[in-house]
């Protein structure tokens, strides 16, 4: 087990900084002068030549990406010339919201996602694993932004059951919150069940023709037993794999849901950036954000560990 | 046969759809085993053994047609609702597959797949159910067992992982252990041991025992009847030591002949049946080994030679030359 | 052997079904859809269509009529004709952005998966950092900074798709590489570029169009979600994403602004999402050596 965490964190650290070699890169490579954006209209070749001294910008490239990574070592990640806040202050302030909605996202997908295929696998070839595989096929074509037009038009527009968009904090409010967070969770997670179910139910169906539960049969162990212990765990290895993949789809999903629905979290403040051209934070999110799905990927990594003891002992 | 009968199986039919048209795995199967008696079911690959006892366990697969009576202590498994069919498996009739490196499950440790079975049909508590598991390892020779329990099977050899299988097998005591090829998948030097172990647990606990495989040298002192399968027939049938004394099909005697012998000189060619089993998807209208026996004549291939008793009623065959006649006949 | 037998049963149970209407009612309907909006897309400018940018302020979001036969929308455009010159502008950054994918990381895969070694190592680590960002936050972060074009969106949806295209033809050529006649070639002294261009090349195309079709869903649907947050093409053209975009703010008094372009964008998404699967399930190496 250590000697697979070690080798996980070994090539962990490379991506890392690629990722962040990368992102000061597309920030700093790319035709367009910051000082230019910054000064607008005010821009002349002596206050742009002062600004860019200013910033450093007329520094060889890999020096100031030394000393762009130095200050992000230390937790600098740059202040907005727009709002003055720091990176770390806006990010930290619209995180929780992400994270909130993205777990319950999440939670959702899994809740519609693994019973289903649990289901389907059971009964496969049967009427409703035909009907289910066919309607998990056409989800997946359903984009994003189409879902939540959808659900905003039947829900808050004709039913007017749920608000359409805004926000209150979880701890004014939690009822409210959890209220305002309904439609846009669901729209994430209608896009995301149907990986999760046919993954799971492909994988459940091959494991179920697996000679462990020919015996755990002959054994007489009841069928939920047999589906729920001994089949579940050994299918959902593929499932976890592609987890990584769909965090990163889950948080594309997030940016454009948080906009929709006008909610207070990571994507909205990335959005708001690109419209307002605040390439400060535009440079931090993108490179926290990176950051962040690379860890989590790790993460993911780690649970196939637990899941497999094969791996746990170094059997990989 | 002496004592009650515990299985008998009576013109068991399995017919499997395949793209090729029907195929008929197991072709009117009659078969029947005494209470602690031991039953060596031998064939080749395809023969159609596996399936028959995937029949009796009601495992096969989902598209498979069966038909005919299974009757197992006075029930007939194919009529017994799904419930009772599993309060049954495991607690009386258990079963011992060939790999035990795909038999158990390789996410879950040896202790859970024990005390799951035990507890599934004994109402043991969990300290009672962990303390039979380490008394049932230790009696199918696994030294260390209390560690074992912990143990997930890739940490244990093959050998070891199934003597866990046997272990669970004998957990509830089974009236009947349908061992299929329980050794095929093992090294040649740990053959031996896992067989005499499953005859030393039989005969201690006086359970009927079923041996499937590919190798007359595994039932040869180990069984009390055996039936010779091919093309899904059972080709001939006797008590051990009548078939071993005098084979009347030219298959089981080409089958014995396939045996490498232990007085044979070093680098002796072992003679293979030529030919290969007939398309099982494409029956003959006669004798389906006709094309590959030596002795065969015009009738043979015209006629299914029906499964006779010949001079005593316990030993059948279903050939119309059979080898000693044959052989009269040279003479 | 007693369990293999067992397996190949099952398999040859299981196989046929699927063979036997590898070509459902449903493929090729998908099929007639793509045509049609291909066609639609392509002699835009030759049907009898009114502009799509003429603006009509007396008649806004107009029913259904003779004249406009879908309406018009918020600013009193033909709502028909803004559809068709929309397919237009999905399905030029839906084709052309895959072929970048699928040509770059067809060709790095292809090569990767036949030298292998360091070469193999270096492709699958740099991909790997591409793959280490949400799809959609890098291109919107590059869009912010390159500014609005086709062209550009085009480039940026390309190069993301490259690291998708690139494993499916490594895995391709990984497995067909160890095949007989590759190595026959390389015994009859087969140059590499020869090896690779006839040997495999032939064989690897397959799996990688039927990937480029499901690639084309999701550039649609990428090129869709830009567009819609106001990100992707530039206004005064409309994509189905930024009609489905404006069709939103009149969502209470006109809701099929927003829902005529989103079913066109969903059935050809659906389409070629089916299209590519069955092709997929057909080239499939795992399936085909079954």
């Amino acid at each position: 087990m250590a000697f697979f965490v070690a080798r996980r964190l070994f090539y962990l650290l490379p991506v890392l900084i690629a990722v962040s070699l990368l992102t000061f890169s597309i920030a700093s490579l790319l035709p367009g002068d910051l000082a230019y954006t910054i000064l607008g209209d005010q821009a002349t070749p002596e206050n742009v030549a002062a600004l860019r001294a200013d910033m450093g910008l007329d520094q060889p490239i890999w020096w100031r990406y030394l000393g762009w990574l130095g200050n992000v070592l230390q937790g600098d990640f740059g202040r907005s010339f727009r709002t003055g806040q720091t990176v770390l202050q806006a990010v930290a302030e619209r995180l929780p919201v992400s994270i909130e909605l993205m777990l319950l996202a999440q939670l959702g997908a899994l809740g519609i996602g693994v019973p289903l295929a649990i289901i389907c696998a059971a009964r496969s070839g049967g009427p409703f694993d035909r009907f289910m595989t066919g309607s998990a096929f056409g989800m997946l074509s359903v984009p994003t932004f189409l879902s939540a037009i959808l659900l905003i038009y039947l829900f808050a527009v004709e039913l007017r059951w749920l608000p359409a968009t805004g926000y209150i904090p979880f701890a004014e409010d939690p009822l409210a919150n959890l209220r305002f967070l309904v439609l846009p969770a669901l729209t994430l997670a209608l896009a995301e069940w149907p990986t999760i179910m046919r993954v799971l139910r492909s994988d459940m169906i091959a494991t179920l023709q697996e000679d462990y539960i020919a015996l755990a049969k002959a054994k007489g162990l009841t069928p939920a037993r047999i589906l729920f212990v001994h089949a579940l765990k050994p299918s959902s290895l593929t499932l976890v794999t592609i987890t990584g993949i769909n965090i990163g789809r889950l948080i594309g999903g997030a940016v454009i849901v948080e906009t929709i629905f006008a909610l207070p979290g990571i994507g909205r403040l990335l959005i708001g950036a690109i419209l307002t051209r605040d390439l400060i934070i535009l440079q931090g999110v993108v490179l926290l954000v990176g950051a962040g799905f690379v860890i989590m990927n790790f993460l993911v990594d780690m649970l196939y560990a637990v899941l497999d003891p094969r791996i746990r002992h170094g059997h990989a | 046969m002496t004592g009650n009968t515990l299985l008998s199986v009576e013109d068991v039919i399995v017919d499997l759809p395949t793209p090729r048209g029907n195929l008929r795995a197991v072709d009117r199967v009659d078969l029947t085993v005494g209470t602690g008696r031991t039953l060596g079911i031998v064939g080749e690959s395809g023969c159609g053994k596996t399936m028959l006892s995937r029949a009796v366990l009601q495992l096969l697969p989902k598209k498979a047609k069966l038909s005919g009576r299974v009757m197992f202590d006075g029930q007939d498994l194919l009529q017994l609702p799904p419930e009772k069919l599993r309060k049954l498996r495991g607690r009386s009739l258990a079963v011992v597959f060939q790999d035990p490196m795909t038999s158990l499950n390789p996410v879950l440790t040896i202790g859970t797949q024990l005390i799951e079975t035990l507890q599934e049909h004994l109402e043991l508590d969990d300290a009672t159910a962990k303390k039979r598991s380490v008394e049932l390892l230790a009696a199918v020779g696994i030294p260390a067992p209390e560690q074992r329990l912990a143990q997930y099977p890739h940490q244990l050899s093959g050998g070891m992982r199934q003597r866990v299988a046997i272990a669970i097998a004998l957990s509830c005591e089974p009236k009947l252990l349908i061992a299929d090829e329980p050794t095929t998948a093992l090294d040649v030097t740990i053959q031996a041991q896992i067989l005499d172990l499953l005859a030393r647990e039989q005969r201690r606990r006086h359970m009927a025992m079923i041996i499937i495989t590919h190798d007359l040298g595994v039932v040869a002192g180990r069984t009390d009847e055996v039936a010779v399968m091919y093309a899904g027939r059972v080709v001939e049938r006797a008590p051990t030591p009548a078939l071993f004394k005098r084979m009347r099909m030219p298959y089981t005697e080409a089958l014995l002949a396939a045996l490498p012998k232990l007085d044979a000189a070093p680098h002796t060619p072992l003679p293979a049946i030529s030919g290969r089993p007939p398309d099982p998807t494409r029956p003959l209208q006669g004798c389906s080994f006709s094309p590959r026996c030596r002795y065969a004549v015009a009738r043979c291939q015209s006629e299914k030679p029906p499964l006779e008793a010949a001079e005593t009623s316990a030993h059948q065959f279903a050939c119309f030359h059979p080898i000693e006649t044959h052989a009269d006949a040279n003479a | 052997m007693a369990t293999l037998e067992l397996e190949v049963v099952e398999e040859a149970v299981t196989q046929p079904a699927r063979k036997g209407r590898r070509f459902g009612m449903l493929f090729w309907a998908a099929i007639g859809w793509m045509t049609f909006v291909f066609a639609v897309a392509i002699f835009a400018t030759v049907l009898p269509l009114p502009s799509p940018t003429d603006m009509d302020m007396l008649e806004r979001r107009a029913p259904f009529s003779a004249e406009h036969w879908l309406g018009t929308d918020g600013l009193g455009r033909d709502e028909l004709s803004r559809l068709i010159y929309g397919a237009r502008i999905s399905l030029v950054v839906g084709l052309c952005a895959p072929v970048i994918g699928l040509t770059i990381g067809g060709a790095l895969g292809m090569l990767a998966g036949y030298f292998r070694g360091r070469f193999e190592s270096m492709v699958v680590g740099s991909m790997d950092v591409l793959l280490a960002f949400p799809p959609l936050v890098l291109a919107l972060a590059v869009t912010a900074y390159l500014g609005q074009s086709i062209f550009n969106l085009t480039c940026i949806l390309g190069v993301l798709g490259i690291p998708a295209f690139m494993r499916v033809a490594r895995a391709a050529t990984l497995t067909l590489a160890r095949r007989e006649f590759v190595i026959a070639a390389q015994a009859l002294g087969a140059t590499h570029t020869r090896i690779l261009l006839r040997e495999l090349l032939p064989n690897v195309i397959l799996p990688l169009f039927a990937f480029f079709l499901l690639g084309v869903a999701i550039t649609i649907v990428v090129e869709g979600s830009l567009s819609f947050l106001g990100l992707g093409v530039p206004p005064p053209i409309s994509s189905w994403g930024s009609m489905i975009g404006e069709g939103r703010e009149s969502l209470d008094v006109a809701p099929r602004l927003a829902f005529l372009p989103a079913a066109a964008m969903f059935l050809t998404v659906l389409s070629f999402n089916l299209v590519g699967d069955t092709l997929r399930a057909l080239t499939d190496p795992r399936q085909g050596a079954l």
